[in-house]
């Protein structure tokens, strides 16, 4: 799956947690999940637990904490993926 | 002295009725909301009927944010923010201001926390995956969630308690709420309750040989408050809504007034001379409902109704004794009594609440509502009040003056009197 599918598998485990579906829909690589999204910071783990269901990978703490940004996103569900393949 | 209070809204979930309209239709027609529920015949509970409100927390949808909904699993919190911000509404308010209003606090209460959510807690971590648990656990089986989604959607600033007294806790919130007012800390306070009684908690009263269980096939004849021929309680759920506000305050925004809490009491016999863990004592019974009518500064004359507590177990006949001593009024003298639960069932914590939204629409709409299933009063009942002051059919008359009260485990006691607004 490259970066592309990711983002645009990303946008369905972000979308229960945002209320802003539009900002949502043109989401990039640079969108902050908790400035530009406006996701509850507690809501991450929420996150990390569905993309972890979505993409069957498993998200340690190390990782889910660089996960602020959808780019950081993406590197990590990325990385986790090609471990598990 | 202390400020006047007054009621500017109502909102109720109940087991015959979601919203005033739908209850108010319900409670003046005789409408049960009592169902025979097939689950808790595969449960072998000896009870197998209940009052549940037809209510999914998919019906929050515009009542809390999109992100707020997802995820919200319990169900007397949804219950307690559906009938909160309703009546929220119906006092004329906005329902998401931008602003922290400092003046205006929350005491609504609960006697559980989620058992559903709690089931799928234990679940998950007795398999060695609490990892999956995610954020929203915490705040639903806290006792203060339901408080914390009221005000957190309401932006409420002031006092903010989630209060818990068995089947007490309803009007005991009132109460507290009513008491901020009249005593100046607040202007303006959300007062009420919510309950789910789910299988476990049902389950629990089951095993007490408390419940109703000789009508499991004629569920609107099960829950028989007074009747001689009633058996113990029906469960129910849902929860009920008050705004309370100083006078001056509503007369400012020129809110519509409802009807003026009076007075009330809190209390306990503190289970001696006759109370215990789970029946009321009489000298704590009869103190409390004097101490409320000493509170509002009234006659004992002046009650037009009493809204009783009245679950449909033994302890029916002692609470009429205790309510003719301490109104010191009997047979035809005595006022108008009915039972909501002969309706809806008794829904513990959220019970006082959701009955004294019917009490506040008795009083504003000037009729007393039936009581179900009484064919058979108990024939001491009949003794000391006579029957004309037991409706059996909605009867339309000018109601001033009420007196409401419950009784919870642990032999607490709460009373309230409530009356028309008068300048």
């Amino acid at each position: 799956m490259d970066r592309k599918a990711i983002l645009n598998e990303l946008k369905k485990v972000l979308a229960p947690y945002t209320e802003d579906k539009t900002i949502l829909e043109g989401i990039n690589e640079q969108t902050d999940l908790i400035k530009d999204l406006k996701i509850n910071s507690a809501n991450l783990v929420d996150i990390i637990i569905d993309a972890e269901s979505q993409y069957n990978i498993e998200i340690d703490f190390d990782a889910a904490e660089k996960m602020y940004n959808v780019g950081n996103c993406i590197d990590v569900i990325a990385e986790k993926m090609n471990r598990t393949a | 002295m202390g400020n006047r209070v007054v009621i500017t809204g109502l909102g109720v979930v109940a087991p015959n009725g979601i919203g005033v309209t739908d209850f108010l239709h319900a409670i003046q027609n005789g409408i049960s909301g009592i169902r025979f529920i097939p689950e808790f015949e595969e449960l072998k509970f000896n009870c197998q009927v209940g009052g549940f409100p037809e209510f999914e927390n998919e019906q929050l949808q515009g009542y809390i944010t999109e992100t707020s909904l997802y995820g919200l699993k319990g169900k007397g919190i949804a219950f307690g923010i559906r009938a909160a911000l309703d009546a929220w509404v119906d006092a004329g308010n906005e329902i998401a201001g931008e602003d922290t209003l400092w003046d205006t606090g929350c005491v609504f209460g609960s006697s559980v926390a989620d058992t559903d959510v709690i089931k799928m807690a234990i679940t998950r971590v007795d398999a060695k995956e609490s990892k999956k648990l995610g954020s929203r656990v915490v705040e639903q089986i806290m006792n203060s969630g339901i408080t914390a989604y009221i005000s957190g959607r309401l932006g409420l600033g002031n006092k903010i308690i989630n209060n818990s007294a068995a089947c007490a806790t309803g009007t005991q919130s009132i109460l507290m709420g009513y008491e901020y007012i009249k005593y100046g800390m607040a202007k303006r306070m959300v007062v009420g309750s919510c309950e789910y009684v789910d299988r476990y908690v049902f389950g629990g009263f089951d095993s007490m040989r408390v419940l109703s269980r000789k009508y499991n096939d004629e569920p609107e004849r099960a829950s028989r408050p007074m009747s001689a021929s009633a058996g113990g309680f029906v469960p129910g759920s849902g929860a009920g809504a008050l705004i309370l506000e100083d006078l001056e305050f509503a007369l400012a925004r020129g809110a519509k007034i409802y009807g003026e809490v009076l007075g009330g009491a809190t209390n306990s016999g503190g289970q001696r001379n006759g109370g215990s863990m789970t029946a009321p004592g009489a000298v704590g019974v009869v103190k409390c409902i004097e101490d409320a009518i000493a509170d509002a500064k009234i006659s004992t004359e002046a009650i037009d109704l009493v809204s009783g507590h009245l679950t449909a177990t033994i302890a029916d006949r002692l609470e009429i004794k205790n309510w003719v001593q301490a109104l010191k009024r009997k047979e035809d003298d005595f006022p108008l009594v009915n039972s909501l639960k002969s309706m809806v069932g008794h829904s513990l914590s959220a019970a006082g609440s959701i009955e004294m939204v019917a009490a506040v629409l008795q009083l504003k709409y000037n009729f007393a509502h039936p009581n179900l299933n009484l064919e058979d009063p108990i024939p001491e009942i009949v003794d000391m009040i006579g029957t004309n002051n037991l409706p059996t059919k909605k009867i339309d008359r000018e109601i001033n003056t009420i007196a409401k009260a419950n009784f919870g485990f642990g032999d607490v006691n709460s009373c309230l009197i409530i009356s028309k607004y008068k300048a």
